[in-house]
């Protein structure tokens, strides 16, 4: 059976366009407000949904997903719970690919075969975990593939030609280019900059390149679509969470509305725009 | 060709200690390198330079002569007479890092990471900071060679040390107080990593313990180990035999892992770690990863943590800001486990109980952190006893502390 990740990519290759990917936090501000949040998102424009797990110490993260993950943790996630939330989206949506994203210790803590049989019972397609370099990958590595998940590898600035290839062994579904030295949300990604990075591990992979790290608007994200296969946004869109509690908003319309100018954006980069 | 089709299984005891970590930066199970893609290449060109720096001739040599003559080194290995008969057991030595330049051992470590930084041609160090102690040990250095220096400091670490982060702004460096998280160590290792990460082309990151990713536990342990070497040479002048036990306090370890080491491959040396145990480990306030914690991830090592039974981080507490970290050095982790050594604990009670006894009877104010491994010397002096010889590390001074301790006291200065 084809994954959903490679039949979510074939079919937007077709259309010649790229994915708009949004990444979320399980449980932000709640369980309840999350799982509307994320059943909303493929009607918003979303091609494909990275599902943040909540971990306490996240050492790549700028502040607004730093938060995130506290709102999420004081609400009372569990990794269990992400698991949860992620079959009930299932439920209503076959086909969006689902990519958890976060850090090793909670997956140490339920140990890789269970953890991996069950993510893959919650419909979950693909896992990023972003201290676990490919180097420390295979025990986790091992699981994934007994449960048919992807491993998406992380490739930077600082992958030099001599690691990519240590980065993309084993790996699958697409890689994710972090398009910036930092942590999220933090600098502004140049799409001239990406476009050559992007080009060299789609031939050295195989594989679609989604950029992400560095997208906050969605002319950058237009930019971005034109020369990777995806964009990822995350930063902004756990932003409006926050920025809906302080003023009392409407948190599922307000991220969602973010999502569809960001999504429409995407969609539309490679589109010829009409003459004025 | 015939395989064998079962491969022998591994030593349960290790042979030799000093061969580890392996080439992945294991020892066992424990250490390890899990950072962020874009830190990778970073640590492994450190872990080549670090060990380029090993052969190095000339690199040594000035090791070593900042270590003589800006440290002063060697510390003295000091019979603490009026302790051992209050024991009334194994005579008891001190081990005076209190006495190196900038009151404690993190300088041993500072003096050859920033030499290494200079050979990488890296021009910005960063630091995390708990007490301060290494964050001085930091701006110290980075003085002593012209570098600009950012401190990472929990924001609850700046308010109860502030004469370390006074001490830090006159030797140059920035100060950043650290408000993520709970704002105390763990925090500010998170902040220096997410700065190290953003600044890959021209920092370097200087860690004080023997924790985080591999090379850091190797090298911080290599650099600190001339504590151990040292106490090898001075007990076997003033004693004529090895001791009978090394005893050091653990925070995340570097000050007992560069006691222990020279002496791993001595069966006849006991190696003993006190913890702290905050308000005792019947309680969820301490800082005794091993033993209160389970094996995790954080900080780019795999080790002993505090965590709840979900994997997130808890909090650590202890008295000793020094001490206040929920992991430990993967190289303790891997002892604990193999048996080779053995961590006690001490509460923050019997750690201000040692503190007054220690400026009492042998007229030197201990830091805090040292106080936790005093309290544990009456039980070992006893245990191995009259004719016997134990060797503590004073890891440093208590100047520092005095204010947390008239607090305590109930007393206003």
């Amino acid at each position: 059976m084809k994954s959903r990740i490679d039949a979510r990519f074939a079919a937007l290759k077709a259309q010649d366009r790229a994915a708009f990917i949004a990444y979320v936090m399980a449980g932000d501000p709640n369980r309840a407000t999350a799982l509307e949040i994320l059943k909303g998102l493929p009607g918003a424009g979303a091609d494909l949904i990275e599902l943040g797990f909540p971990f306490s110490d996240p050492m790549a993260e700028g502040p607004p997903i730093q938060k995130a993950a506290q709102r999420a943790l004081k609400d009372g996630m569990t990794l269990k719970g992400v698991l949860d939330l992620a079959a009930e989206f299932r439920q209503g949506d076959d086909t969006t690919p689902l990519i958890l994203m976060g850090y090793l210790n909670p997956l140490v803590t339920w140990g890789f075969e269970a953890f991996a049989q069950a993510a893959s019972a919650a419909g979950i397609d693909g896992l990023i975990v972003v201290d676990c370099p490919p180097e420390e990958a295979d025990p986790l590595a091992d699981a994934l593939d007994a449960a048919d998940i992807s491993l998406i590898r992380l490739a930077t600035p600082t992958t030099d030609d001599k690691r990519l290839p240590v980065v993309l062994r084993r790996t699958s579904g697409f890689v994710y280019y972090v398009s910036v030295t930092g942590v999220t949300g933090a600098k502004e990604a140049d799409a001239e900059a990406v476009r050559p990075a992007v080009a060299r591990i789609r031939a050295a992979s195989g594989l679609p390149v989604a950029v992400g790290f560095g997208i906050r608007t969605p002319e950058r994200a237009g930019a971005i679509a034109m020369v990777a296969d995806a964009a990822v946004v995350g930063s902004v869109l756990v932003d409006e969470v926050a920025h809906a509690l302080e003023r009392n908003e409407d948190v599922t319309a307000k991220v969602l509305s973010k999502v569809q100018s960001l999504a429409k954006a995407v969609r539309l980069a490679r589109t010829p725009s009409l003459p004025a | 060709m015939n395989a064998p089709t079962h491969p022998p299984a591994p030593p349960a005891t290790p042979n030799d200690f000093a061969a580890y970590p392996d080439a992945n930066g294991r020892f066992g199970q424990f250490g390890g390198r899990y950072v962020a893609e874009t830190l990778m290449p970073l640590v492994l060109d450190l872990e080549a330079a670090y060990l380029a720096s090993r052969e190095d001739v000339a690199f040594q040599a000035e090791l070593n002569g900042l270590l003589t003559h800006y440290v002063g080194r060697p510390s003295p290995l000091y019979f603490a007479e009026r302790l051992t008969d209050h024991f009334g057991g194994a005579k008891i030595y001190f081990k005076r890092e209190d006495l190196n330049h900038t009151g404690a051992h993190k300088i041993n470590n500072c003096i050859g990471q920033i030499l290494l930084a200079r050979k990488m041609g890296k021009t910005r160090i960063i630091a995390e900071t708990g007490a301060g102690q290494h964050g001085v040990a930091t701006a110290t250095v980075c003085a002593r060679f012209g570098l600009p220096c950012v401190v990472y400091m929990g924001a609850v670490d700046v308010a109860r040390q502030r004469p370390n982060v006074f001490r830090m702004n006159l030797l140059g460096a920035e100060v950043t107080p650290v408000t993520s998280g709970a704002s105390t160590l763990k925090d500010a290792m998170n902040e220096a990593l997410r700065d190290w990460v953003t600044n890959v082309e021209d920092t370097y990151y200087l860690i004080g313990s023997a924790a985080g990713p591999h090379p850091y536990p190797m090298m911080v342990r290599d650099f600190q180990a001339i504590m151990g070497r040292e106490i090898r040479e001075q007990i076997l002048e003033a004693e004529g035999r090895l001791p009978d036990a090394v005893v050091a306090c653990v925070g995340g370890g570097s000050n007992a892992i560069g006691t222990f080491h020279p002496f791993l491959n001595d069966e006849s040396v006991r190696i003993i770690g006190v913890e702290a145990a905050g308000d005792g480990m019947g309680t969820d306030r301490h800082a005794a990863a091993i033993n209160g914690g389970r094996p995790g991830v954080l900080h780019g090592n795999k080790t002993y943590l505090l965590q709840d039974a979900e994997g997130q981080i808890t909090e650590a507490h202890s008295i000793s800001a020094g001490l206040d970290y929920p992991g430990i050095g993967p190289e303790h982790s891997w002892l604990h486990d193999v048996g080779r050594a053995q961590y006690l604990t001490a509460t923050d009670l019997e750690a201000l109980d040692a503190f007054k006894l220690c400026a009492e009877l042998e007229g030197i104010i201990p830091a805090l952190e040292s106080a936790h491994a005093i309290a544990r010397l009456p039980d070992i002096a006893r245990d191995v006893g009259k004719g016997g010889v134990v060797v503590m590390n004073l890891s440093g001074r208590g100047d520092k502390d005095v204010a947390t301790v008239a607090d305590h006291l109930g007393r206003t200065i």
